[in-house]
């Protein structure tokens, strides 16, 4: 197999500012009513409702004075090296080559799961039920995105179809290019702090290709070599040790 | 014993005559009864005739005077009642001397109802095709995937899968999967051919066409 040039085309990606996340949640509900995400009759089983874009509470273990909480949002990490990809037995899954967007296709899925058990940030979603949802909240629903039937799984997908929507506008202007805000997905929109950026991380003009390179960048367990294209930033030297497994005195960074 | 040699061929024809028969039987029954039974047919509400608008007809309009586009780049689609008035504005008095005009002005536009049309190219909810990337930016014609409709004076009948709710277009009109020309079917392996003919390879890539 040719080896993947990921200096060349566009790369996009997202950089989460965990200092100014207040983890009020908004990313959450924007990203489940865009993309007419099931609700469950019992939203509080957690072993088999579904969020593409997870809220994880974690804090310094220390008392007071010293506690500190932060939040950090996890959508799908969009990985370079995605290892939900090469384990699909029915190629349902994906990754775009121009957009390094990783694509799942409901109706190609069999819901064998294993790109669940593959995933090291968790995720990924089983459809355990058909789709539901509370008497009206049907007329809300996106006709952009395709609701999923019971048996297959489903993840993030940075807001594929806002994508496709930009495009479109972008063509009927006669242009092939997007502008950097044309194409954001829905959490990055209701982000009411501001906290989430969005871009293409090959596109130096874009925000985000600087802000990966600072010294608060880092990724969830960066060190399996999944190379996730979803940053998070922080200045709390703790947070960002406990984004991977550092063994004891391992872990260099300043903060 | 031994058996007798002339009965013995005597069955063994009868075999094969019992064997054909069967055979095709069930071929007859596989082919044309079962697709006949399998597709319900219905006609359009309105036998609305595109060879009388279109370019080459007194009305001389193109394609995309009523299939038009948004600001926004969707397409439009089948046009409303409301495309229909901007030229049949005057309930009582039909610009041509067709029958069919007449049931359009006294059962559509004096009530000023949406006409119910039947779409032929309705493909499955987990779908994306946008129009505009083919038709302006990419130059395809319409009647490479739709076929020659401008020049049609009658729509075709609308058959629909009675199982899965499509419409027989995306299948081919042909049973047997054959086809002809570009238009004949509109499946996912005939949108592959064509990118692939044209080397736009990278458009099929899942998401480009799946949501």
């Amino acid at each position: 197999m040719k080896k993947e040039d990921r200096t060349q085309g566009t790369r996009y990606g997202m950089v989460i500012d965990l200092d100014t996340c207040t983890g009020c949640g908004v990313c959450s509900v924007a990203c489940a009513s865009e993309n007419n995400v099931s609700v469950l009759y019992d939203e509080s089983d957690k072993t088999r409702n579904i969020t593409w874009m997870q809220l994880y509470m974690v804090t310094n273990g220390k008392g007071f004075p010293e506690t500190e909480v932060v939040c950090i949002p996890r959508p799908c990490m969009q990985c370079d090296n995605p290892p939900c990809v090469p384990v699909c037995p029915s190629t349902a899954t994906r990754k775009d080559p121009n957009t390094r967007i990783v694509s799942q296709i409901y109706t190609r899925c069999i819901g064998c799961r294993y790109c669940m058990a593959a995933c090291p940030y968790q995720a990924r979603s089983f459809n355990w039920f058909d789709p539901s949802f509370p008497e009206g909240m049907d007329r809300y629903l996106s006709p952009e995105v395709s609701p999923r039937m019971r048996g297959v799984v489903e993840k993030c997908s940075f807001c594929h179809h806002r994508l496709m929507r930009a495009r479109a506008k972008a063509y009927a202007d006669g242009r092939r290019d997007l502008k950097e805000d044309e194409y954001i997905p829905a959490c990055v929109e209701a982000c009411p702090t501001k906290a989430i950026t969005f871009g293409d991380l090959n596109n130096p003009k874009h925000r985000v290709s600087e802000l990966v390179k600072g010294p608060d960048a880092f990724r969830l367990l960066e060190r399996l070599g999944t190379e996730p294209k979803a940053y998070y930033k922080s200045t709390k030297g703790w947070v960002r040790r406990m984004a991977d497994n550092y063994l004891s005195g391992e872990f260099k960074g300043r903060g | 014993m031994e058996p007798d040699s002339k009965q013995v061929r005597r069955s063994s024809k009868d075999g094969w005559i019992f064997f054909l028969s069967g055979f095709i039987g069930a071929l007859i029954v596989g082919w044309i009864v079962f697709p006949a039974l399998l597709y319900s047919k219905k006609n359009q509400p309105l036998n609305f005739s595109h060879a009388s608008h279109g370019p080459e007809s007194s009305a001389g309009l193109e394609c995309k005077e009523c299939h038009s586009f948004h600001e926004d780049g969707s397409f439009s689609g089948v046009p409303g009642i409301a495309k229909c008035m901007e030229c049949h504005e005057d309930p009582e008095s039909p610009l041509g001397e067709d029958p069919e005009e007449v049931k359009l002005l006294t059962d559509y536009i004096k009530p000023g109802k949406e006409i119910p049309w039947l779409i032929y190219s309705r493909q499955p909810d987990c779908v994306y095709f946008p129009h505009i990337a083919h038709v302006t930016m990419a130059q395809t014609e319409c009647r490479v995937c739709h076929g020659d409709f401008a020049a049609r004076k009658t729509p075709p009948v609308y058959k629909v899968n009675r199982l899965t709710g499509y419409s027989i277009d995306i299948w081919g009109r042909n049973i047997a999967g054959y086809k002809k020309n570009t238009w004949d079917r509109m499946k996912m392996d005939d949108c592959a051919q064509c990118h692939r003919q044209k080397g736009k390879e990278n458009n099929n890539a899942c998401f480009v066409c799946h949501k």
